[in-house]
């Protein structure tokens, strides 16, 4: 009955990030913090370097294989950054270079920092002034708030149903296993049943999926996801193959020419965006540019970022309140859940009378001329924020990964309880992973509470004799 | 008239609470009184004459383990024991013992008349001594006036209580008494939350109007276990059997034809019932796809014929009543000997509590039992332990304890209700317990019997077996890690079932699934120790890399729960924590970062905040350690 390997998902004292803006190139450092940096340098690095000495080492992974090579730099507490034992290594900053390490101090028991934890600890540790108390929680409240809609955003799209999904069947799982332990009497014999066992099975099944599809890496190699949306003939084309550098779509004057969803792959400053060019959001009777308009929905539902274009010659937008109508009624055809940012193309047609024309636009906007290139850079700068790649913030990137690191200690939960049961037929311990495992879905569906299990417990069954 | 001596400590009430509270304080060396009001129902158990059950055992055997009087209680008066749970592992078994409701009566009134500074006074008592902000004593109905340094009001359903059958009511505490009106009324002047509960019991029948031959008979278990460490089968009085039988759908039917005038579906009763003790009216409607239920018949005592039958707790009108019973198989003919009913009764907000069980509002008066939300005998009595204990330590100048979670389910308890408060009747479950393989009903005086030596409540006799055992144990654990058995070794590849592929100690051996430690010591030439000892050595390898994970993690939040907040905390003036952490922070007023951190909707975030915080305000402890 004993045996597992502590990969718990609860409170650890040590943690790690990737401390510089990921996907920029050259240098990237992955910093760990707490009393488990020696036992992590010792895996990593085959030592622990002496501290404050830059230490050209190979960083290799439990099973042995290199990651990458590059500086480490120890610090022993209390003299350190965080007032805690803290390991640097410094390595190529390519964003699957920094995710491999980062990933692998988690897989030596450090979990992803929290926003603002390093500096949280190196306040708390006296590392930090007194006078920056409000700025720090300042910090941690906004950095939080961010990674709250980021990980709202990662959670979108299939993944989102695949993960409640599962999360439902674990709570189903354990509300049979729990009911049993504290009703014995209510004739829910859990482990006469091969219910449980096929359960576990289809779960494990489950999870597995789910974890391939969050996994960081696929992320990375099919970018994050930019839906380019609007009128037949606004430029969306135009301005695809601006970001591209290459002509893809066909582009003519003729509305309605992107018939079907066309898939750019581009790299901007190294961080990997899938650029979607959809069908021109129009009523049709055209059969087949209906299935384009179709696709094209699905597309936004999944984005990452819905760029909507604006054609600013547009007949219809004389002044600036027409252009506020005219681009709330494109946003009521998007679904609601979108995340919009407003792009006003053709601006070299209608340079004089722009600033007019959006002194009333609520929304996020970006001016650009598609055609010149005029404001592409400035788009570029906003694609790299919101996609979360900026150093002050945290973005999708970091959110999916805390995501598949919760995946994976559940995984491991889930394997450790069908173990004790097949071994032992002891309910308690495959009740003790179901929970740990639980515990970890809760990252990201969120609370779960053992009253909530009750409640559940108590609708479902008819107890109390 | 004021009574001539002063107490340390009064304890209003004698239930199950209120006894625990009395024998605990006047343990610890508080000169105490116990007001009750009627000292015949001294420990009178009012609803199912049983002690124990899952999670519940785990409660009676950690007040044992600290020298409470519920275990030896149930030891001399059950009549029926059972273990629950006996195929899962041991975490999770549980101990039950039906009781005779008379000799656990007696049992607790020898052991509340045989404590040393513990007087017992008969008078309901209508009202509070109160200067300032303390409590200083209480008043009874005749106008005495008692004075002490802390006082305990375990008042159980007493307070505004409200009998249901049918559309009649009634006020009282429990059929046949009183309830206590005045004091209900001048404890609603003070600032404390107060709202509504309901329970209810099942008729009670006539045995001789049973049908034994048509019910399913279940006896006890053999071996049969015993609930007091100290106890054993000797304390045992003769045994009875249990039986069972079911409802069916005529009597469904007859449920659902009195519902129009049932005090529930009806709306006369407001009170929010428990969700895992429905009526049996409840059950019919909510559940309605079911055609039968079980009935689980409970002997009430030796001496009497009367049964208890456990499942059909209803609040119907009489008439509605006995023809449901009749209905069932076995009770063709029965007699109703007390008709069953609901009650409705005043509880307090428990979040407005110290882990103490001190109220936060009035320094010196502490609540246990039903009065802070919880149901059950065993809760209650967990509650007035901690009560006790605290109020006679506040007496003298002493800080309060309160087991954390992680040490005692009664922790768990305390924990949830003054964290999370209660919306139902609070009934332990085992799932309530995060760290549910280490607190077992097995090991209880392990995890406690130390502390309570030190908080004055274990005897010399408890404190001597307590060491030897723990001593056996530790000896018994050395042997089998020395004991190394060779491949070949027939007598030991037998019990394994497989041949040894190297030499091994039998502490390796024992962890294998299936082995128990019996059979091994038996395939060599050690000596046995009692199956007491035996046990604990089995469980102590079996369970040993999840006590290390759960230990680990213990160590890790204690860090947080011994971070303390402040009471003059001013959660509106934190920047950067939302209304909604504010206003819940502000309404639990948590006394340590752990339990902060357990409030619902509380992020980590916001813990971050709270740290942060008090370091700026210079509130945190010196003694920090770091994160």
């Amino acid at each position: 009955m004993s045996g597992s390997d502590g990969t718990s998902g609860l409170v650890k004292d040590t943690i790690s990030a990737i401390a510089t803006p990921a996907g920029r190139g050259g240098v990237g450092i992955v910093r760990v913090s707490g009393s488990q940096v020696a036992a992590i340098a010792h895996s990593l690095l085959g030592k622990l370097p002496a501290p404050r000495y830059a230490t050209m080492a190979t960083f290799r992974n439990v099973e042995g294989e290199a990651i990458d090579q590059g500086l480490a730099l120890y610090f022993k507490a209390p003299h350190s950054f965080t007032g805690e034992d803290v390991l640097e290594l410094h390595g190529h900053g390519g964003p699957l270079v920094m995710d491999m390490l980062l990933n692998e101090t988690v897989r030596l028991g450090a979990s992803i920092a929290r926003p603002g934890e390093f500096s949280e600890r190196a306040f708390l540790n006296d590392k930090i002034d007194l006078s920056q108390a409000e700025a720090i929680a300042d910090l941690i409240d906004s950095v939080s708030q961010q990674a709250a809609r980021s990980a709202i955003r990662s959670l979108q799209g299939e993944f989102s149903d695949l993960i409640h999904a599962l999360n439902e069947q674990v709570i189903n799982l354990r509300m049979y296993v729990e009911a049993a332990i504290d009703f014995p009497e209510e004739e829910i014999d859990f482990l006469a049943d091969n219910k449980v066992k096929d359960s576990l099975a289809s779960i494990r099944e489950k999870l597995v999926a789910v974890t391939q599809q969050a996994d960081q890496g696929a992320i990375l190699r099919e970018g994050i996801a930019l839906v380019l949306a609007g009128r037949p003939n606004a430029g969306k084309s135009s301005l695809m193959n601006q970001l591209s550098g290459r002509e893809t779509s066909i582009v003519t004057r003729v509305a309605g020419t992107t018939r079907d969803v066309l898939n750019e792959y581009i790299h901007l400053d190294g961080i990997p965006l899938k650029i979607t060019d959809t069908a021109g959001l129009r009523e049709s009777l055209d059969e087949v540019e209906i299935q384009g308009v179709q696709r094209a929905i699905r597309e936004i539902e999944n984005a990452d970022r819905v760029l909507l274009i604006v054609d600013l010659t547009e007949p219809l937008i004389d002044n600036d309140e027409d252009l506020l109508a005219y681009v709330n009624e494109l946003i009521d055809e998007l679904p609601a859940t979108a995340p919009v940012t407003v792009v006003l193309n053709k601006v070299d047609l209608v340079s004089k009378k722009v600033a007019n024309l959006t002194r009333s636009l609520t929304q996020e906007y970006i001016v650009i001329s598609a055609l010149t290139g005029q404001g592409i850079t400035e788009l570029k700068t906003h694609l790299k924020e919101i996609v979360g790649y900026d150093s002050s913030s945290e973005g999708s990137f970091i959110a999916r990964a805390r995501h598949v690191d919760a995946l994976n200690r559940a995984q491991g939960h889930l394997d450790t309880g069908m173990e004790q049961l097949v071994a032992t037929d002891a309910g308690e311990l495959l009740a003790e992973e179901l929970r740990y495992c639980q515990q970890c879905l809760a990252e990201i569906t969120g609370e779960f509470t053992s009253d909530d299990l009750l409640g559940r417990i108590f609708s479902s069954f008819c107890i109390g004799k | 008239m004021d009574y001539p001596t002063q107490f340390d400590v009064i304890v209003v009430g004698g239930g199950h609470a209120g006894t625990e509270a009395a024998l605990a304080a006047a343990r610890s060396g508080a000169s105490t009184l116990l007001l009750t009001q009627n000292i015949e129902t001294l420990g009178q158990m009012s609803c199912n004459p049983a002690i124990g059950g899952i999670g519940k055992s785990h409660l009676v055997k950690e007040i044992d383990a600290l020298g409470g009087a519920m275990a030896l209680a149930a030891d001399r008066a059950g009549i029926h024991f059972r273990t629950l749970n006996s195929r899962k592992g041991p975490a999770v078994r549980a101990t039950r013992a039906q009781s005779d409701r008379q000799l656990y009566k007696m049992a607790i009134r020898e052991a509340l008349e045989r404590q040393e500074n513990l007087q017992i006074f008969q008078q309901s008592v209508d009202d509070l001594i109160v200067e300032g902000d303390r409590v200083r004593g209480a008043v009874t109905s005749s106008g005495l006036k008692f004075k002490a340094h802390a006082v305990v009001l375990t008042v159980g359903t007493f307070l505004g209580g409200v009998m249901h059958v049918g559309m009649e009511k009634q006020a009282g505490g429990r059929a046949g008494d009183a309830p206590s009106n005045p004091l209900a009324e001048r404890l609603r002047q003070l600032p404390f939350g107060v709202d509504r509960l309901k329970t209810g019991t099942p008729p009670r029948i006539d045995g001789n109007s049973v049908d034994f031959s048509e019910l399913e008979v279940q006896p006890g278990d053999e071996p049969r276990p015993v609930m007091s460490y100290m106890g054993s089968v000797a304390d045992h009085p003769a045994q009875v059997s249990c039986f069972i039988t079911h409802t069916n759908q005529n009597t469904h039917e007859i449920i659902r034809g009195g519902l129009d005038r049932s005090p529930m579906f009806t709306g006369e009763i407001d009170g929010v019932g428990p969700r895992y003790c429905p009526s049996i009216e409840d059950k019919v409607v909510r559940f309605a796809e079911r055609h039968s239920h079980q009935i689980f018949i409970e002997p009430e005592g030796l001496g009497t014929r009367e049964l208890y039958p456990n499942g059909i707790s209803t609040s119907l009108p009489f008439d509605v009543q006995l023809a449901l019973v009749r209905s069932i198989k076995g009770f063709e003919n029965a007699h109703i000997t007390r008709p069953g009913y609901a009650i409705e009764y005043d509880y307090f907000e428990p979040r407005d509590l110290h882990s103490s069980l001190e109220t936060r509002h009035l320094g010196g008066l502490y609540f246990a039992g039903q009065i802070n939300g919880t149901t059950g005998y065993e809760e209650a009595a967990a509650q007035g332990l901690i009560a006790g204990i605290n109020a006679a330590r506040q007496s003298r100048d002493l800080e309060p304890w309160c087991p954390q979670r992680s040490e005692a389910y009664i922790g768990v308890l305390i924990d949830d209700l003054i964290t999370m408060g209660t919306k139902e009747p609070y009934r332990m479950f085992t799932s309530r317990a995060e760290y549910r393989l280490i607190l077992r009903q097995d090991n209880a005086d392990r995890r406690l019997t130390e502390k309570g030596r030190e908080l004055g409540l274990i005897d010399d006799e408890r404190w001597r077996r307590y060491n030897e055992k723990c001593e056996r144990i530790e000896a018994g654990k050395e042997t089998l890690k020395h004991h190394w058995v060779q491949p070949g070794n027939a007598a030991m590849e037998s019990v394994l079932g497989q041949s040894l592929t190297r030499e091994y100690n039998l502490g390796e051996l024992v962890k294998r699934p299936h082995i128990g430690i019996e059979a091994l010591l038996e395939a060599t030439d050690l000596e046995r120790d009692d199956p007491e000892v035996n046990e604990q050595i089995e469980i102590d390898f079996k369970y040993e890399g999840y006590i290390v994970r759960q230990q680990e993690e213990i160590r890790r939040i204690e860090t947080q729960q011994g971070v303390a907040l402040p009471e003059g905390v001013d959660y509106s003036e934190i920047q950067g924590l939302s209304n909604e952490v504010q206003q819940k922070l502000e309404a639990v007023r948590p006394t340590t970062i752990g339990q902060a951190s357990r409030i619902s909707g509380v992020t980590p975030a916001a813990i971050s905040v709270l740290l942060v915080h008090l370091k700026k305000k210079n509130l945190l402890g010196q003694d920090r350690k770091s994160a």
